[in-house]
């Protein structure tokens, strides 16, 4: 049912880049609220069970997107796996979290703060900010704000997959893709041939309810 | 074998107490009239309390969590999932920073780790299922759970586990979820759920007359364990939750005897904002 919607959504939704921008912007402000060195937004692909760089601000923020690694492995496959927002502190030096951290990311951050992406009961993927000032206290108000980040990032990255699905299904041929160019004609038709189809249109819903 | 009644093969009995029958249950009236702490869990160590951890693994030889005495992980390849003993440590730190904080508060108790981190995000909720299955079925005191899921479709089946946990006699003790979504098991009522607070004291613990988070423990820049031996500074419900977990630990050392219900009301009576000499 999701596809068929998404079908339909397809000939009148804007284009993914738009939802991109969401979430860029979601991570730019996390970065400037919690004054870090990166922050970044990691999407679940369900197909080959990874984590994917989605969108990355500040540091590594130009070769990262796209990078990708097993979904249940590291601090950031913990988060979303168990749902567990968290934030660590690397006070003492050259752990293995720093190494994994490293490898993941590019450069060695001296802290992480990292919450589940969560839609109803999905998990979509991860919030990661990275390096904020060492010398600031943490305080729980902080990871409330971090909540909601990751809230709003989760909202911005659900809406890019429904992007990113509706294009498919008007890529993909076949009766969905014709149910999405259908759409996508009604949307940019003229007036007139645009009420008589969705007279048509009206019929059939009346003849199929 | 199944820990679910009605999976199991036993019969059941039927559930009525005959008339005199009150004598044949009587127990010794062991509570005081005021509980304290030092009655609770006043010189105990832990000693003698099986705890299981259900979480990404646990370091073995790190310096800061000590002996454990079984580690296991749960697999799962397709639809089939498998336990078997497991000794390649911890997959991400953080059931290494569980362990140790349980351990700093219950230096003497028995550690077991079930790895449920690993088997990929899609099969999660299935193998935290398994898990928590065999801790039950392992008969642990007390199972800690920094941990949570969202799908639905696995909480009836967490639901019915957590309720064999209670009446099998172990104690469940979940991480609360502050984020605006629904998510399972710490929601249950026979489970101990564990939010934090920002006091530095591991021995602080609030109770929270407003459920459904029941307690609140230290969970503000805690000093944990992680990979490779070293140490890391965390902050999360995730590390508030092992300090109620070793508390637990302490008060069974010392009343083994203990349900979990009347395990929470120990936790109740003992709790910062509550108990006089907190």
């Amino acid at each position: 049912m999701s596809e068929l919607n998404a079908a339909v959504a397809a000939g009148v939704l804007g284009a993914e880049d738009a939802y991109r921008s969401l979430l860029t912007a979601t991570v730019e402000v996390a970065r400037a609220i919690f004054s870090a060195k990166a922050s970044s937004v990691l999407l679940l692909d369900d197909e080959t069970d990874e984590l994917v760089f989605e969108a990355v601000a500040g540091a590594g923020a130009g070769e990262l997107i796209g990078r990708r690694f097993p979904s249940s492995t590291g601090v950031a496959g913990w988060v979303l796996v168990t749902r567990q927002p968290l934030v660590l502190d690397d006070v003492a030096t050259d752990t293995r979290f720093s190494q994994e951290a490293a490898e993941s990311t590019g450069f060695v951050p001296k802290g992480l703060m990292a919450a589940p992406l969560l839609v109803e009961e999905r998990a979509l993927g991860v919030l990661e900010v990275l390096d904020r000032p060492s010398e600031s206290r943490f305080s729980l108000a902080e990871m409330d704000l971090l909540g909601l980040f990751a809230n709003q990032a989760a909202v911005a990255l659900d809406l890019l997959q429904r992007a990113r699905r509706a294009r498919a299904a008007l890529e993909g041929g076949g009766e969905l893709g014709s149910l999405a160019r259908i759409a996508a004609r009604i949307e940019s038709a003229g007036e007139e041939s645009r009420a008589a189809t969705l007279d048509l249109l009206r019929a059939l819903d009346r003849l199929l309810s | 074998m199944s820990v679910l009644a009605h999976e199991s093969e036993e019969e059941l009995p039927a559930w009525s107490l005959p008339a005199a029958a009150g004598e044949a249950i009587r127990l010794p009236a062991t509570w005081p009239e005021r509980v304290t702490r030092e009655w609770a869990f006043g010189g105990a160590t832990g000693a003698g309390v099986r705890v299981c951890v259900l979480d990404s693994g646990i370091e073995l030889d790190h310096p800061l969590v000590g002996p454990v005495q079984r580690s296991v992980a749960v697999t799962r390849d397709g639809d089939e999932i498998t336990i078997a003993d497991d000794e390649s440590g911890d997959l991400c730190g953080h059931g290494t920073a569980c362990a140790g904080l349980i351990r700093s508060i219950a230096p003497e108790c028995e550690l077991t780790s079930v790895r449920v981190l690993g088997a990929g995000y899609t099969g999660s909720a299935a193998v935290l299922l398994a898990g928590l299955e065999w801790a039950i079925e392992h008969d642990f005191q007390v199972v800690n759970m920094s941990l949570s899921t969202t799908k639905k479709q696995y909480a009836e089946r967490l639901h019915e586990l957590a309720d064999a946990a209670y009446f099998k006699r172990a104690m469940l003790v979940a991480s609360a979820h502050n984020m605006p979504v629904e998510s399972f098991p710490w929601r249950f009522a026979s489970v101990v759920s564990v939010g934090s607070h920002e006091d530095g004291d591991p021995f602080a613990y609030f109770y929270n007359p407003s459920p459904p988070v029941e307690f609140f423990a230290r969970g503000l820049e805690v000093d944990v364990p992680w990979l490779g031996g070293g140490t890391l500074r965390c902050t999360g419900n995730s590390f508030a939750t092992p300090h109620i977990t070793g508390i637990c630990a302490l008060v069974l050392g010392k009343h083994p005897e203990l349900t979990p219900f009347q395990l929470k009301s120990v936790l109740h009576l003992t709790a910062t904002n509550v108990g006089s000499d907190g």
